[in-house]
């Protein structure tokens, strides 16, 4: 779970990591009023979307007034902000946060991630602050400093000093970076975080050491046990699609093909999308319905993957476990008669009990295409979608 | 032979009293499998399906001689109790449970390695299918009629994709020797890498069948891997070609995020370390025909 720039600085802050002065504002006229509050000359004001990119996508802007900031966030309350990480849609903005600005000497960029080579928490840091750490790892490798934490006893002190000196951090500031580390990695362990992410860090003109952008991932496994952070969670900027899927116990992500998928267990979802493609198809969404493919859950697949109107034709393809495919067929045929479908469906049924489940499908009366291969099953759906955007032209638009 | 698991195993069912274990009990003990009790703390001296319910691992180990376990464990507890199972002296565990914190993980691995090497117990998992020596034990949660017994030995992140590739062998007439589950989160027990050396060493398998996917760094460690240490066969399938980068698909542990993660260049790293890639899943057995021949 991704959380907003104000919301992980003030959590890091809790933890001792030291940030500018800020407030946050849901109208222009607030935040002009939390500009004068806060007192100062020069604020910037910063959309809180939950993506990167925001500075070149116009979501910053430095101004020098309160008459400044009205105009600056006029233009930005209700507005889709599209960065290089939203996507073409973009992410709405209905949260600014405004922050005293302040005299930047230098910035450095300061990540927490999981590893999974050492399968521990590793630190990567660079000098190199304000690019993103992708340029920063193509373009100035050698600037990468890199720690990993041994989970028995924690980030140690000497640890943090190697960090400050490699980054060319000064003697006399090193023991504030050690409380800046040390603040962060408590954050990040304490509250199971599954990033964090400080760029820039910045030491002022005056000697400071400050979080001027932070970013925070938390392990969606882990929010059972931190309903502090749970609270947080900030629905109008994700996919309406995947969070109600989410909240139904699938596991969908849009695409932009038009073959909708239902399949059960991730590997084979991608798989599935992976033999559409090959037969010459787009798959419209990936989409797991889990291992258990009940009647209730199949309805609710149908219903999400023919939200997307895009979905030209809809390719089902369930390996049949420890439950039946005489069941999953059962399913199919009440999902289809309480779900309105009106593009070709192609069900693929493998596993326990296959020919009673093809029975149960062929005596339905539902113009069901079926498949008993996953080639033939990829092929068939992409042949389907075809012939129905043959017969459709209007569709061909799409 | 086979690997971790066999016709004499003595298994115990960690959180046997839920009804999805209970299931799977009944389920391993048809199959075949030496299941010789359960732990519940707090159940001990019931009984589920004919095997006797102790408080602790501990106990079930003194009094059953136990040597592998299952966990099927709630999320919150799932680490302490593969931990308890670590210091009770087990061989290996599967652990089914989905949704393991991963700074749990952590330290999952951080404690097991408190522990000499040559009685360290060996972990697949979380959120696997199991494991299963077929026509001899099963240790999970996969159908058991889908394998057939052979030489080919298959390590899988994904359930469902590894029961597409052991039907299609079994529609071939190919066997299995033993099937791992890896599972496919982030954080596992062990790795591609760690299964490798045990199917290597194991006489009944001829071939080993590698079926990955997209993101984390495993496929390509198993090809270094595979290049220096393995003379067996391997055919590869990495399910993932059309998942766009940094999107999360369906396991914690598939999305891309670095070098090498993505499905196009795991299949040249592989590829490149001598692995035969099927290029689709619907080939993945017809491939593994095709070497063995």
């Amino acid at each position: 779970m991704d959380i907003h720039e104000y919301q992980a600085k003030e959590v890091l802050s809790n933890f001792g990591v030291a940030v500018p002065q800020g407030a946050l504002a849901y109208s222009p006229e607030q935040a002009a009023y939390r500009a004068r509050e806060m007192g100062g000359d020069r604020w910037v004001v910063k959309a809180q979307v939950h993506a990167g990119g925001r500075g070149k996508a116009g979501g910053v802007k430095v101004c020098d007034s309160d008459a400044e900031i009205q105009a600056a966030t006029e233009g930005m309350f209700g507005q889709k902000l599209v960065t290089h990480q939203t996507g073409p849609e973009g992410k709405g903005i209905y949260r600014v946060y405004v922050e005293a600005a302040v005299p930047i000497d230098r910035e450095i960029y300061l990540g927490f991630v999981l590893d999974r080579t050492s399968q521990r928490v590793m630190i990567v840091a660079s000098a190199e602050g304000g690019m993103e750490i992708e340029d920063i790892s193509a373009e100035r490798p050698d600037s990468i400093v890199r720690a990993t934490v041994e989970p028995a006893v924690g980030l140690q002190e000497f640890q943090c000093r190697e960090i400050a000196f490699d980054l060319g951090i000064e003697p006399g500031m090193v023991q504030q970076m050690v409380r800046t580390l040390q603040g962060c990695y408590r954050a990040f362990t304490e509250l199971d975080a599954t990033m964090v992410e400080i760029n820039p860090l910045v030491i002022t003109g005056d000697n400071r050491i400050l979080a001027l952008d932070a970013k925070m991932t938390f392990d969606d496994n882990a929010l059972f046990r931190h309903p502090q952070i749970s609270e947080l969670r900030d629905k109008s900027q994700e996919d309406p699609r995947e969070s109600r899927a989410a909240d139904r116990g699938l596991s969908y992500v849009g695409l932009d093909g038009n073959i909708g998928c239902i399949v059960n267990g991730a590997g084979l979802a991608m798989a599935t999308m992976d033999t559409i493609k090959l037969a010459g198809g787009e798959p419209a969404n990936f989409l797991d319905i889990g291992g258990g493919a009940t009647p209730e859950r199949v309805a609710k697949a149908f219903r999400l993957v023919m939200s997307d109107k895009n979905v030209q034709a809809v390719l089902v393809n369930i390996f049949a476990g420890i439950n039946r495919c005489d069941w999953v067929a059962e399913g199919v045929v009440q999902a289809l008669r309480e779900v309105q479908v009106d593009v070709p469906v192609i069900v693929r049924l493998a596993g326990t009990n296959v020919q009673e489940g093809q029975k149960i499908l062929a005596q339905s009366g539902l113009p069901l295409i079926r498949a008993t291969t996953l080639n033939e099953a990829a092929e068939r759906a992409v042949a389907a979608w075809r012939s129905d955007v043959n017969q459709n032209p209007n569709l061909r638009a799409v | 032979m086979s690997i971790f698991l066999d016709r004499d195993t003595k298994v115990i069912v960690q959180g046997i009293t839920g009804k999805m274990a209970r299931f799977h009990t009944k389920d391993m003990i048809e199959y075949g499998t030496n299941v010789v009790g359960g732990v519940v703390p707090g159940k001990g001296g019931e009984t589920v399906e004919g095997v006797p319910v102790f408080n602790t691992v501990k106990d079930a180990v003194a009094e059953t001689g136990a040597e592998a376990t299952l966990v099927f464990v709630p999320p919150p507890f799932a680490a302490d109790s593969i931990m308890e199972a670590a210091d009770a002296g087990i061989r290996y565990c599967v652990c089914i449970t989905d949704g393991i914190p991963a700074q749990d993980m952590i330290r999952v691995k951080r404690y097991m390695y408190r522990y000499p090497k040559e009685r360290r117990m060996v972990l697949t998992g979380p959120n696997c299918a199991g494991t299963i020596s077929p026509g001899k034990a099963l240790l999970g949660i996969m159908p058991g009629h889908i394998y057939l017994p052979g030489n080919v030995g298959i390590i899988g992140r994904s359930g469902t994709l590894g029961y597409e590739a052991a039907a299609q062998l079994k529609e071939r007439g190919i066997g299995v020797s033993t099937s791992v589950g890896i599972g496919g989160d982030p954080i596992n027990g062990s790795s591609f890498r760690d299964i490798l050396q045990h199917f290597e060493d194991d006489d009944d398998t001829h071939l080993i069948c590698m079926i990955g996917e997209i993101g984390g760094p495993q496929e390509a460690e198993a090809a270094d891997y595979i290049r220096d240490h393995i003379s067996k066969p391997v055919v590869a399938y990495v399910a993932g070609l059309t998942a766009p980068k940094g999107r999360t698909m369906g396991h914690a542990g598939a999305i891309i995020s670095a070098f090498g993660e993505s499905a196009s260049e795991k299949v040249e790293i592989l590829t490149a370390a001598g692995v035969t890639v099927a290029e689709n899943p619907a080939v993945i057995g017809e491939t593994i025909a095709n070497v063995m021949q």
